[in-house]
């Protein structure tokens, strides 16, 4: 068989702020995937401190994605192709077969070379070698997870995304942007007024949100290059709630300055604003359909908070939520296909999906203070908001319910999650 | 009304109280102690201006009380809570100098925008109310903190209930 190394380089988004080292805690996998592909992934070899740093991330990366099982690798340490035999792993019943080693560039670049192998068909799926600067090495095993991730389900991988949440510490708030296993945290604004409601542009450059630093909700667009930032909207009253059009050409935000919550269009400059809803209730939380025609939102028009839907050029507004409970915090699923949103009844906050076209509704969480669902670019993973040991935490739960990640972070509480997009 | 006379000084300490804790006056009754005895000893020779107080500064009047509360998912001021609204409506349209703020509060139950939406409405009834009883809509500013800046955030009953709030707070 023909060896194919590829060569890639990781793109990164470098922020402008400083990284808090270390600050994840914890993470702990609930569940199991229902069809576990068993996996063995080998130590790779060569510079050691850095190999490790990288076998941990990608090991934990696909764990938490409950879709493999690690196969006990002790005893055998091939390196290379010329290495492995098939049988030895056939024995312990890997079907696919990760190896690999990681090398220190004179530049100072790290560069790990890998290879996914078939051992069902004794065939490679991938070879590849990825590099980054020393100080992005976790960065390197996101993208060789992916790519193993990407061969073995079919899916593309998101573990070199990112997420934004808000982190409140006492009257302490910070927005923060980490990987999607919650690491690499980067401090994008830090005050003693609240911050709510981030939200992603489509390319991943900009964030949008809330912050009280005036004494009222006023909304920003802030770059994560450059760091500068925009007023979008400051009229009296509250202004909040923004989302990004997936074109990136104009947001849905929230605005009191006609009376109660309605909800307007406006370019991501703040010019052009324009109300597209007309009701005297709430009318919050908008999310933008992915081909942009349609939004989701929250309102209490019927009595009690509810999702409703729109086309975005305006026209009528429909109730899909029903039965006992409220219901708030809609976004789409990336194919358009459904939602998730936040389930409120009996005292429990439960994270629920629903599909458009049958209307059925899934309950994925078992409930407690879970708020705030978004989808992983991919759709196979949702994030929100939960609470355990008395804190606000950062939790995922697999689209089909059965796996469930916390996430811990040193100190304080998570709020407000959001998964960006594919970089 | 309820008049009282005493020393400018302890006027001004009163004034500087005031906007703080409306629901615990007695807080802020220990510091003026001291302050008034000091003048005492010398009541001649001080041209000792005297004024009327303020009934918004009287801890025994209807206007120390600056917050109304709210059932929950509810914005509307509630049978109970209409005299103290009332009352601060009067008062504004007797002091057309005087502005208020009137925040807005949620429980933790349903969304931070969500939340964030009732916060204005429960302020924007309580300016409603403030406006029907005789104050001018330019006397009256309102703001909502959602969820966002709870007074107590235990996950019960007792806590929320102190949170389904608005204050009106004097500028």
């Amino acid at each position: 068989m023909a060896l194919h190394v590829l060569r890639g380089m990781v793109g990164l988004l470098l922020l402008a702020q400083a990284s808090l080292a270390g600050a994840v805690l914890s993470i702990e996998i609930i569940g199991a995937g229902e069809n576990q592909i068993p996996l063995a992934i080998v130590p790779f070899g060569g510079d050691g401190k850095q190999a490790r740093s990288i076998d941990e991330v990608v090991k934990g990366d696909l764990l938490r994605s409950g879709l493999f099982r690690l196969i006990d690798v002790e005893g055998k340490s091939p390196h290379d192709l010329a290495e492995v035999s098939y049988p030895d792993w056939q024995v312990r019943g890997a079907d696919a077969l990760v190896i690999g080693t990681v090398k220190v560039q004179a530049n100072g670049r790290v560069e790990a070379s890998f290879r996914l192998l078939y051992v069902v068909k004794q065939s490679e799926l991938v070879g590849q070698a990825v590099s980054a600067n020393d100080d992005q090495i976790r960065a390197v095993g996101h993208r060789i997870a992916d790519l193993i991730y990407e061969k073995l389900t079919g899916d593309k991988g998101v573990f070199s995304t990112r997420i934004a949440y808000v982190n409140r510490q006492g009257k302490k708030f910070s927005l923060i942007v980490a990987d999607s296993d919650g690491y690499n945290e980067q401090v994008v604004l830090a005050q003693t007024e609240p911050i709510m409601s981030p939200a992603w542009s489509p390319d991943g450059s900009h964030l949008v949100y809330v912050s009280f630093e005036t004494g009222h909700a006023v909304i920003y667009v802030q770059s994560l290059y450059t760091n500068q930032r925009i007023v979008l909207a400051n009229f009296s009253g509250s202004n909040s709630a923004p989302a990004w059009s997936p074109d990136g050409k104009q947001l849905a935000i929230v605005l009191t300055r006609d009376g109660s919550s309605q909800i307007y269009l406006a370019r991501p400059d703040g010019s052009g604003i324009r109300r597209i809803t007309f009701s005297n209730t709430i009318d919050t939380e908008p999310n933008f359909s992915p081909d942009g025609q349609s939004l989701l939102f929250t309102s209490d028009r019927g009595g009690s908070a509810q999702i409703y839907s729109m086309p975005v050029a305006g026209g009528p507004e429909r109730r899909i939520t029903f039965g006992e409970g409220n219901n708030y915090s809609p976004r789409y699923s990336p194919d358009g296909k459904g939602f998730v949103y936040t389930h409120f009844v009996n005292g429990k906050f439960y994270i629920a999906m629903q599909d458009f076209q049958n209307g059925q509704v899934e309950i994925l969480t078992t409930g407690g203070w879970e708020k705030k669902p978004s989808f992983a670019p991919n759709g196979k993973l949702i994030l929100f908001a939960s609470e355990a040991r008395g804190r606000g935490i950062l939790a995922t739960v697999s689209s089909d319910g059965r796996v469930q990640q916390h996430m811990f972070t040193q100190s304080g509480d998570a709020r407000e999650p959001v998964w960006g997009p594919h970089l | 009304m309820k008049k009282l006379l005493i020393g400018l000084v302890l006027v001004n300490l009163l004034v500087a109280c005031a906007s703080e804790k409306p629901k615990e006056p007695v807080a802020a009754a220990p510091a003026p102690a001291p302050v008034v005895e000091a003048p005492a000893p010398a009541p001649a020779p001080v041209p000792a201006p005297v004024v009327e107080v303020d009934p918004l500064n009287d801890p025994a009047n209807i206007l120390a009380n600056r917050s109304v509360y709210f059932p929950f998912d509810v914005s509307a001021v509630q049978e109970a809570d209409k005299p103290i609204v009332l009352a601060h409506a009067k008062y504004l349209g007797e002091h057309p100098d005087r502005k208020v703020r009137v925040e807005g509060n949620a429980d933790e139950r349903g969304s931070n925008e969500y939340n964030l939406a009732l916060g204005q409405r429960r302020a924007a009834s309580v300016k409603k109310m403030l406006e029907l009883g005789g104050a001018k809509a330019s006397q009256i500013d309102t703001v909502s903190y959602g969820e966002e800046k709870a007074r107590c955030t235990d996950h019960n009953e007792a806590c929320w209930k102190q949170n389904r709030r608005s204050d009106i707070k004097y500028q």
